[in-house]
């Protein structure tokens, strides 16, 4: 298994970067590469110029301010995941970067280019859907902001146009009432996941009643998909309700790796597993902050440990 | 026509390699091919099954996953570089050896290498930890057993190596 021939650029900064784009016909950005060069050497791709952004160190960081994480094209799964301001912003990112293949893969992996990659099954197009995250392209013509709900467009699609380079992801901070959590099923230890969901669950303040629910599932359709699941959380919580809704809702695919039926059946299991995980979470920050009394929070009823 | 090359320069296990590669080269084949260090082993050769890993400025990565051109000017090492100069076996090789860590070898090279980066940042795993650590490479042979418990004995041998009871393993 070799790739085929390509031409071979290797910028050092955005402009120059953007500047190969615009005179290449047929590119393809590599960033870390660990889902690029399976597919150049299964000959799945053949681009005629392949423009490396390894050397572009300007786009190497995570940055947080008040708004929340931004994570440039060059920042490595490896380098987002050890963040401690960024996991204290926005808490999924580190939930969900641990779930991404294996650390090896995470080493080299960069986050910006799960994005691009725009894989179905994969943890992060999911993540930035379900947090409301733009993306940010630069091409010679100029800059774009992107919101996630507009940027996956299909299987391995994204609104990303051949001119283009995503320069950052903007990842938004997790509310002062807000817990998150991720859970999936996967038939292997970090293999994709035969379905996913992360979970943003907001309360009240005082009363504690949740407020939001929203979860976002990956491996379920042909871009991910979030369900505003704020209508059927009964109090307790109860997520049983909002489990049933997402079953019904969704419409899985089915494929060698699962029947539609069994993915709709995961779809039920891991919705309540997965708010009421996010659901405890935030429950654990509140009291650490001495905002409402242990006694007041609810515990999840999920059956995840 | 020939292909175009491009010069680049690996430091592999400490010695400076200057080269004339095609651009669609994978670090595997420049490692095995062009410099005849054969030791790191090509298995699935897309991602999955961690023979091929090596350690590039001192991180586990998988040489099937990266092209020799972009790590131009970069630090590599193979199995090859983890026994001592007099050929003393590094100590993850020697715990291997002691608790029979491999059967048919072939996917040794990428456990040294990922296990040896591993136990540098965490010197004394659990054995959870050490189940994590090699999550990411397939053996058909050991059934993993024997490799977690090489894991183990391998932090306990760095720690002696590393002078007496300096490591402060229990």
């Amino acid at each position: 298994m070799k790739p085929a021939p390509f031409e071979y650029v290797r910028p050092r900064t955005v402009e120059e970067t953007v500047a190969a784009l615009a005179e290449a016909a047929d590119a393809k950005l590599l960033a870390g590469g660990q889902s690029l060069i399976p597919l150049l050497s299964m000959r799945l791709a053949a681009p005629a110029t392949l423009v490396d952004l390894n050397r572009v160190e300007e786009l190497a960081y995570v940055r947080t301010d008040d708004d929340g994480v931004r994570i440039g094209a060059l920042a490595r799964h490896a380098q987002v995941e050890r963040d401690d301001a960024a996991a204290a912003r926005q808490p999924l990112l580190r939930q969900a970067l641990t779930l991404v293949a294996h650390p090896t893969i995470r080493n080299r992996g960069t986050t910006v280019g799960s994005i691009a990659h725009a894989d179905p099954a994969a943890e992060l197009p999911a993540v930035l859907t379900v947090l409301g995250g733009t993306v940010t392209t630069r091409s010679a013509s100029g800059t774009r902001q992107i919101g996630a709900a507009d940027f996956f467009v299909g299987p391995l699609e994204c609104a990303l146009r051949p001119d283009e380079l995503v320069t950052e992801i903007r990842v938004p901070a997790r509310g002062p009432t807000s817990g998150t959590a991720i859970r999936e099923i996967s038939r292997r230890h970090g293999d994709y996941a035969l379905v996913g969901v992360a979970a943003v669950v907001d309360v009240d303040g005082d009363s504690g009643e949740v407020t939001s629910a929203r979860a976002g599932y990956f491996s379920v359709a042909d871009t991910p998909v979030v369900l505003d699941l704020t209508g059927t959380v009964d109090s307790g919580p109860s997520w049983d309700r909002a489990s049933e809704h997402a079953m019904a809702a969704l419409d899985p695919i089915g494929d060698i790796h699962a029947s539609a039926d069994y993915r709709r059946h995961l779809i039920g299991v891991l919705t309540r597993r997965a708010l009421a995980a996010a659901h405890a979470e935030l429950s654990a920050t509140i009291r650490a902050r001495g905002r409402i009394d242990a006694d007041n929070s609810a515990e999840g009823r999920g059956s995840d440990g | 026509m020939a292909e175009p090359t491009h010069a680049i320069r690996l430091r592999v296990n400490g010695v400076a390699h200057d080269l004339d590669v095609p651009a669609r080269r994978l670090l595997s084949d420049a490692l095995r091919h062009d410099l005849g260090l054969t030791g790191t082993h090509v298995g699935c050769e897309h991602g999955v099954c961690g023979a091929c890993t090596v350690l590039l400025d001192g991180e586990p990565a998988r040489s099937c996953l990266t092209l020799a051109v972009s790590v131009d000017g970069q630090e590599i090492t193979t199995v090859e570089g983890l026994a001592g100069t007099d050929g003393e076996l590094g100590p993850v090789q020697q715990a291997f050896k002691d608790c029979h860590g491999l059967q048919c070898g072939f996917c040794t090279p990428g456990f040294l290498t990922t296990i040896t980066a591993g136990l540098r940042d965490n010197p004394d795993p659990t054995r959870d930890d050490a189940r994590e650590m090699v999550a990411g490479n397939l053996c058909r042979c050991t059934g993993y057993q024997n490799i977690v418990a090489s894991v183990l004995r391998a932090a306990e041998l760095s720690a002696q190596r590393d002078g007496g009871d300096a490591g402060g393993t229990p």
